[in-house]
């Protein structure tokens, strides 16, 4: 084993040598062996004893993660790897796989360059498989497979030979269909993974070992010896012969672009500024002597130093004592100090050049997704879209009264650190409201509350959050200003099913130059002048300026935006979120003086025609729904599907190969308690999870209890508004 | 019956003999000051003067709930009590209609208003204004830039601009100053990468005993402390020989300018 300081010092020299960078996220379904994976290969690395690796799941180094043996927060390290004779660097970020932390995954993609997708060879590609590949693509991040428990196959399933191939060769297809799926034209370009040229291994993360078709020459170890191994208990000497970490790194290296090669194919996904520019070209060369342009990714707490923002470091170089703009905030901010991550600890060095990821203190103003250079007025990078959004909610209130500042500060914070936590302060009730991915993650956000900062909390049952739609057209209606000089007159619509999966996905951006932006909205089904006349997207619903020429609208338009955005973040039903509704402007009547027509004129009557509307157009309720997959011994099966009928689920596919495996679909608000109940169905012979999916409209005979519960629970009239309390 | 009383500019004494006697006179006074402000008094002093009790209206008072007024004045003789003259302000065309569809009688007495006393104190000629234009505070870094658009579209008519400052509706909020108000048309200016700002004038606290009136170059001008509000600015086009002079004589104008 390398000593510590030897390590450093490599790390050290190694920063500067871009081409010898890889900056890599390991991504997976949950129990797939990320962690495992992780490990292993920081042991290899001489990070940590290999005893203990596995055993102490040195990534999950929050006391939590150990706990629940789930991976919560990527964490970044630091390693070296020597290939063909030269030292790399490997910066490697780990994610967690579990459905209600994704926000972490996507938050990781955008500081690496490559990933490796781990997929167990019994499962196959399972739904997160997809997610965190579609992730990755969208991102331009280039995909490499790790096959692992094939030691599974051997064992377990008792296959031969010839079908252990097959099996191999189908979790391939699968997993290439995807990217093909997902991404044409990167694979075809050369992002399809291929045994034969090594851009896949096979192994087991846990037993430490793994090959691919590279090193089979090498080390004379192919399938028909892993296989004798396997079925001889020999697995020890299988991974002196082939080790893990050998094989994986010698296939990032080969495989996966160093930054030089990765910030060309990845700035055109992550930027979308002026590409003629000088920021531009330093970013795409990867320029250590241009501007500092460097995304953040990760704010944790640090008990010395305060907070530490990790990010990625596209251009220029970093040293301590610079002075930076945070993209959205007017101060600017000082470098206190610089690193590079070794598992959980920072290493302080003097200066870091473009291409690697990053740790720094001082960076009070920034959040995850800030963008940070020293260019005045910089386009900041593309917001970090999460593919999830919240659905789950619950009410947080102090246990002790005294308490109360210190936990409106915590969440403050909370949201800071996860920017898939959104919080709601109410500090007159203080009753405050935090929104999560699902019951887990607002479970591990509580427990933080308590353990870390250290505010003992009550926190309510968990609560569904829905989201307002409409199902058809109405208007126009009209919105008169408080002072009656503005008129505005609005229409609504639903949005068609493409537009809205265009919004969710990310792709979409007010950002975007204007013909790009146009175009994707031609391509899912808008017509020209409606492409042409979107202002803004908000929380996937379009503002739409149908008016031409009207005098003086420019300026005001900001204004009725802000109205617009009201009424997105709470629909007149019962005050949830709108989702998928076209707002259209057709029509407007202003005032000749500015003063007549300012915020307290326009936001009321831009808001009050927009509720009018959407009430006029046949509102619903969509509640959240998502995916399940259950599997559990042949003999649960009955108690399986019953467990997933009983929660208005419904069921897509039950496979009986080996253990029984359920999928279906079932809304969250009847998914609430479901680990304690199959626990008790399977005398906890289960193994479970589940996936976001969107919204569904609520079943017809629920509508009307639902909104009134919400209404209730809100303080608001039981009695839902009619448009003509609106004009 | 509803009359509306204009209050002048500045103190309780402003008020027109007629306005006076409709006050004593009346049954019930309203008055509202979000649309424009006497500085020289408050309720008190004006109860006192005018020996009546006065309601004061807030905005939403007189905007959204207009019918209690109207209801009001069905029954009783009512006046609504404003600073300036009334109809300069749209707010009492609005209410004033509302009334007639209700059935009520209205009446204006007049006062006089900054529109005309502000042309008058600098001695500019009234045949040679454009439209007028309030700036407006930015609302979350929004500068409104109708000011600036006026201002140019007079300018290219050879025309002078009138400038009403923002009164923020939150009366804890102090009166936008000259200073302010030139800052950000300057700012505006700024950003277009134009030139067209060369004098101002402006004036403060008129109709009062220290009214202060300076015309200047608009980079001195925004040094010169006119102490507290209100406050009005004029960006005069190309001045008539007269109008420099009055300039010059009133407003202790630059010299520079009767050489123009």
């Amino acid at each position: 084993m390398v000593s510590r300081r030897e390590m450093v010092e490599k790390v050290k020299k190694l920063m500067d040598k871009t081409e010898r960078i890889r900056n890599i996220g390991i991504v997976a379904h949950i129990d797939h062996g990320k962690t495992t994976l992780t490990d292993n290969l920081l042991a290899g690395a001489g990070m940590i004893s290999e005893d203990l690796a596995g055993k102490m799941l040195f990534m999950d180094y929050d006391e939590e993660e150990q706990e629940r043996g789930i991976t919560i927060n990527a964490a970044n390290v630091s390693m070296v790897h020597e290939y063909n004779g030269e030292d790399y660097l490997i910066n490697l970020i780990d994610t967690p796989g579990h459905v209600d932390f994704g926000g972490d995954v996507t938050r990781a993609m955008r500081a690496v360059d490559g990933s490796v997708v781990v997929i167990d060879a019994v499962e196959g590609v399972m739904p997160q498989t997809e997610t965190v590949l579609r992730q990755s693509l969208k991102e331009n991040v280039k995909p490499l497979f790790f096959v692992n428990k094939v030691d599974r196959l051997i064992n377990e399933l008792k296959i031969d030979k010839k079908d252990m191939q097959k099996r191999l060769a189908k979790v391939i297809e699968e997993g290439n269909d995807l990217i093909k799926e997902i991404n044409r034209d990167k694979y075809e370009s050369g992002w399809r993974v291929n045994p034969t040229d090594g851009s896949v291994a096979f192994g087991s993360a846990l037993y430490n070992w793994a090959i691919s078709v590279t090193t089979m020459d090498e080390t004379g170890v192919g399938f028909n010896e892993v296989y004798d191994y396997c079925k001889s208990g020999k697995m020890k000497e299988l991974a002196e012969r082939s080790p893990l970490h050998e094989v994986v790194f010698d296939m990032v290296i080969e495989h996966l672009p160093n930054p030089l090669e990765a910030q060309k194919i990845r700035l055109p996904a992550i930027w979308h500024g002026d590409m003629e520019s000088e920021a531009a070209r330093s970013m795409i060369e990867c320029d250590r002597t241009g501007p500092v342009a460097l995304m953040v990714t990760k704010i944790l707490p640090d008990p010395h130093a305060g907070e530490v923002a990790t990010g990625r470091l596209f251009s220029g170089t970093l040293k301590r004592g610079m002075e930076f703009n945070i993209s959205g905030i007017n101060r600017r901010n000082r470098v206190q100090q610089v690193g590079v991550y070794m598992g959980p600890d920072r290493i302080e060095v003097e200066e870091i050049p473009a291409g690697n990821i990053v740790a720094l203190t001082g960076l009070k103003d920034a959040i995850v997704g800030s963008t940070v250079s020293n260019i005045e007025d910089v386009v900041p990078f593309e917001e970090i879209k999460h593919v999830s959004e919240p659905v789950v909610t619950v009410a947080v209130e102090a246990k002790n009264m005294k308490d109360l500042p210190k936990l409106i500060e915590v969440l403050r914070r909370i949201s800071k650190e996860d920017p898939t936590i959104q919080v709601e302060i109410n500090e007159e009730s203080g009753e405050h409201l935090v929104s999560g991915m699902g019951e887990l993650h607002l479970e591990v956000t509580a427990h933080k509350i308590e353990k870390e900062k250290k505010v003992p909390i009550i926190t309510s049952e968990p609560i569904v959050v829905y989201r307002e739609g409409v199902l058809s057209k109405a208007g126009p209606t009209e919105g008169v200003s408080p002072n009656r000089h503005n008129r505005f007159y609005i229409e609504v619509e639903p949005l068609q099913e493409p537009i809205i999966e265009l919004l969710k996905s990310g792709s979409f951006s007010m950002r975007l130059p204007e013909i790009e932006r146009r175009n994707l909205l031609m391509d899912a089904g808008f017509d020209k002048g409606g492409a042409k006349a979107v202002v803004d997207e908000y929380r996937s619903n379009l503002f739409l300026n149908m008016t031409k020429g009207i005098q003086y609208l420019p300026e005001t338009m900001e204004l009725i935006l802000e109205g617009f955005k009201e009424v997105i973040r709470g629909g007149p039903l019962a005050k949830e979120p709108c989702q998928g509704i076209k707002v259209k402007l057709v029509d407007v009547k202003l005032h000749e003086d500015t003063i007549h027509r300012g915020p307290a004129q326009v936001i009321p009557a831009a808001r009050n025609a927009i509720y009018a509307a959407i009430l006029m157009a046949k509102p619903v309720l969509l509640e959240p729904i998502q995916k399940v997959f259950i599997s559990a011994p042949k003999d649960y099966m009955g108690n399986v599907t019953r467990e997933l009928q009983g929660r208005r689920g419904q069921i897509s596919d039950i496979q009986t190969e080996g253990d029984v495996v359920v999928k279906g679909t079932a809304p969250v608000a009847e998914m609430f308690g479901f680990a304690g109940d199959i626990r008790s169905a399977t005398e906890g012979r289960a193994l479970w999870n589940t996936e976001n999916v969107g919204f569904q409209a609520l079943p017809q005979s629920l509508r009307a209890d639902v909104v009134l519960g919400i209404r209730r629970r809100k303080g608001l009239k039981e009695k839902v508004p009619e448009p003509s309390d609106y004009i | 019956m509803l009359t509306f009383v204009g209050l002048g500019l500045y103190d309780e004494k402003d008020i027109s003999l007629k306005g006076l006697c409709a006050v004593k006179n009346s049954d019930y006074v309203f008055a509202e000051f979000y649309t424009s402000r006497l500085m020289g008094i408050d309720i008190k002093g004006l109860e006192k003067f005018y020996g009546k009790d006065i309601h004061e209206l807030k905005r939403e008072d007189v905007e959204i709930h207009a019918e209690k007024i109207i209801e009001k004045a069905k029954r009783d003789d009512v006046c609504l009590l404003c600073g300036g003259d009334p109809m300069m302000a749209t707010t009492h065309v609005d209410l004033r209609m509302r009334a007639e569809d209700a059935g009520v009688e209205t009446k204006i007495i007049h006062g006089s208003s900054i529109q005309t006393a502000a042309i008058g104190i600098c001695g500019l000629q009234n045949y040679k204004f454009g439209r007028s234009s309030t700036i407006a505070r930015p609302y979350k870094d929004k500068v409104p830039e109708t000011p600036y658009d006026v201002l140019k579209n007079n300018l290219k008519n050879n025309l002078h601009t009138l400038f009403f400052l923002d009164l923020s509706e939150d009366l804890s909020e102090a009166p936008m100053t000259i200073r302010e108000g030139l800052e950000i048309l300057l700012n505006i200016q700024e950003r277009r990468r134009e030139e067209i700002l060369d004098i101002g004038i402006g004036i403060a606290r008129a109709g009062s005993e220290d009214m202060e009136v300076k015309a200047d170059f608009i980079e001195d001008l925004m040094e010169y402390n006119f102490g507290p509000p209100l406050h009005i600015l004029i960006i005069p086009a190309k001045l008539h020989f007269m109008e420099a002079e009055a300039l010059v004589k009133f407003a202790r104008g630059p010299k520079e300018i009767l050489e123009r």
